[in-house]
């Protein structure tokens, strides 16, 4: 199943999606699939895969290390990207990559796209592309049969929630907080505000994410979402792990976690 | 082609330029444009700003013919004496004319990223006449070789905050900038150094800047110049003075750092040797590689140590508005000791630039009047060179 057709079927069955992120790369390029398929196994729905940029201007310090890691050790965007393939085939769930524009553009738009369908994956998020810029972007992927999906702030006002609507993606990406990917307090009154904001423009599911990183953080993002992204919190505990099987347990312990916060 | 006056609605010079930020941002950004074009038209603010032009930074800077210079070179020389600007470079002009919008638009906070430490200091000075917190990013290698604008920013009030990421130059700086922004952004306003970034700061830093050029062309009343001359990093005093030089007929030259040489890869040459990509917001020249990863710039100098340049100097290269040379580490470093022993006037690293430019085509250029935009003084890299 794509992702639209697993984000319709669990708002039907009154469930919450749980997405976690982690940098494709890291801690190895050896290790990184296997700890997708244990996040699997503990619970996750889908998936977002970081392919490292030297320079991601919306992530916070322990992505910004996770890219530096992966970069520096040979994950290169190509790598990276062959290694998202390899989430989608071995875990069987729905995937999106999380990248930034320039290696996007420089690939080119269209082979780009075509190498996200390729790869079995459903579509992109590229973190320095709003809806003002993103036509191109998305009308190659459109071609592709892929999504381009938009990220909406607590800044972003109705009109540009619907132009984010208007590019018709499985998902909206609502950032639950002001401020860069990392683990914070939140989410708080903002996020409610932009989620009643989007449901007010349109009906499309609403994923929230950055700055979601506790099991009390999921299920109150949960009452509002109809998916729940974790990155930072699972990336950290990969970064921090003395070993694979370390790594392995302290995800397979968060998602966990946050699938029983969750449902 | 001509310039332009103002980017087109999607904030692009021609192909280059944009918004390529991060949602949160988008918001912040159309209300900057806003009151940026508000306050342009309001006679008050243009009031005000010219008496703080005049009587604090103290304008206009001279016109100053360069008279032993020229006749070492067979070159007329004259120099725009922004090092004479107050805190000793052009970064002033942008920073009072930004701390000014600040003011207006009731941001209490102001961040502003710095290479060569000259515009945090303008940055951290401006604050201190409009009574704004100031925090100013700056990586751990330039906070090394530009120690005595770390002091000077410290004095007047600012906090200034290291970067370790990266390279620990002013690319990481922008980053934490924006990265701060991000998540400050409804209490803060980002003081850009550069016309780089999304839109509109391109155009917002070029408008402050073009003072430069303005004067200049007052000052010259009957000469003409056959060459205007100013250092290009992310390319503020150049804007500056290209853009009312456009269309006068006038061969405007842009000096990148050469660095090491640009076939020894080792450089900040982004329109000499670089590609169209996105960085830092704004589609433009930069150094990339085959992937788009954006790759580490090299110069003595931190104000030009920058992979990126400003997207209406990308505009200005491919409509043949200017022309973009390079010059090297040594190169500047000797032009920089040329002009301190033959005018009294210890030129900044990357204003010296502009000099071993001139010093280098002085054949072509015989007999020809050259103006360079000596865009700041030198005493912040003195340590630096003595111990390089």
């Amino acid at each position: 199943m794509n992702l639209a057709a697993v984000l319709r079927s669990a708002r039907s069955e009154g469930r919450t999606l749980l997405l976690p992120y982690l940098m494709a790369g890291v801690p190895t390029r050896e290790a990184t699939v296997d700890l997708f398929m244990a996040m699997a196994e503990a619970g996750a729905d889908g998936f977002e895969v970081g392919i490292p940029y030297a320079d991601p201007l919306m992530d916070g310090p322990v992505i910004e290390a996770a890219g530096r890691l992966a970069l520096s050790s040979g994950t290169t965007f190509g790598r990276g990207m062959e290694l998202a393939a390899e989430v989608a085939s071995r875990t069987g769930l729905p995937c999106v990559v999380m990248t930034y524009v320039n290696p996007i553009l420089r690939r080119g738009y269209e082979r780009f796209c075509a190498e996200v369908a390729a790869a079995g994956l459903d579509g992109v998020i590229a973190a320095d592309l709003p809806v003002d810029e993103a036509e191109p972007l998305a009308m190659a992927a459109r071609k592709a049969g892929v999504s381009l999906i938009p990220l909406v702030a607590p800044t972003t006002s109705a009109e540009r929630i619907a132009r984010a609507a208007a590019l018709q993606p499985p998902f909206i990406y609502a950032v639950a907080e002001l401020g860069v990917t990392g683990e914070r307090a939140g989410p708080n009154e903002r996020a409610s505000g932009l989620v009643a904001r989007i449901r007010e423009v349109t009906d499309l599911p609403v994923g929230m994410g950055v700055g979601i990183s506790t099991p009390e953080q999921a299920r109150s993002a949960a009452t509002m979402a109809d998916a729940v992204i974790v990155g930072t919190a699972v990336v950290r505990r990969v970064l921090e792990a003395g070993s694979s099987r370390e790594a392995t347990r302290a995800v397979t312990d968060l998602v966990s976690s946050l699938r029983a916060a969750i449902d | 082609m001509t310039a332009m006056s103002r980017p087109d609605d999607q904030g692009r010079f021609g192909a280059y330029g944009g918004r390529f930020a991060p949602e949160t941002l988008i918001p912040a950004l159309e209300t900057l444009e806003e009151e940026f074009e508000a306050a342009m038209a309001d006679p008050a603010f243009l009031a005000e700003l010219s008496d703080l032009l005049r009587d604090f930074v103290g304008r206009p800077t001279p016109l100053y013919e360069a008279t032993r210079l020229s006749e070492a070179l067979g070159v007329r020389v004259l120099l725009k004496r922004e090092d004479l600007a107050h805190t000793g470079a052009h970064k002033i002009n942008n920073t009072v004319g930004q701390g000014l919008l600040a003011r207006r638009m009731g941001k209490p906070r102001v961040i502003a990223e710095t290479g060569a430490g000259q515009h945090g200091v303008a940055t951290a000075t401006a604050c201190a006449l409009f009574g704004l917190e100031c925090e100013v990013f700056m990586g751990t290698v330039d906070i090394e070789r530009q120690a005595i604008n770390v002091d000077r920013m410290r004095m007047l009030g600012a906090t200034v905050t290291p970067v370790t990421a990266g390279a620990g130059t002013l690319k990481d700086a922008v980053s934490a900038a924006l990265r701060d922004w991000v998540a400050t952004v409804e209490t803060t306003h980002y003081i850009i150094g550069s016309v780089v970034g999304p839109h509109p700061f391109p155009t917002i830093v070029r408008e402050f800047q073009r003072v430069i050029g303005e004067e200049t062309i007052t000052q010259l009343g009957d000469r003409r110049p056959d060459v205007v001359v100013a250092c290009v990093g992310g390319g503020s005093n150049s804007m500056g003075m290209f853009h009312p030089f456009a269309d006068r007929g006038v061969d405007l030259v842009g000096v990148e750092a050469g660095g090491d040489g640009l076939s020894s890869g080792r450089h900040g040459a982004t329109l000499s040797a670089g590609s169209p990509g996105v960085l830092h917001g704004a589609m433009t020249y930069m150094l990339q590689d085959d992937e788009g990863q954006v790759l580490e710039a090299h110069s003595i100098s931190a104000g030009l140590d920058y992979p990126g340049v400003g997207p209406e100097h990308a505009y200005f290269k491919d409509a043949g508005i200017a022309r973009y040379e390079s010059v090297t580490d040594d190169e500047a470093v000797a032009a920089m000791s040329l002009l301190s022993s033959h005018e009294g006037i210890v030129p900044a690293l990357e204003s010296a630039h502009a000099i071993a430019w001139v010093e280098r085509e002085r054949a072509a250029l015989a007999g020809k009047t050259v103006v360079v935009c000596l865009s700041g003084r030198g005493d912040k890299d003195l340590d630096h060179v003595r111990t390089r």
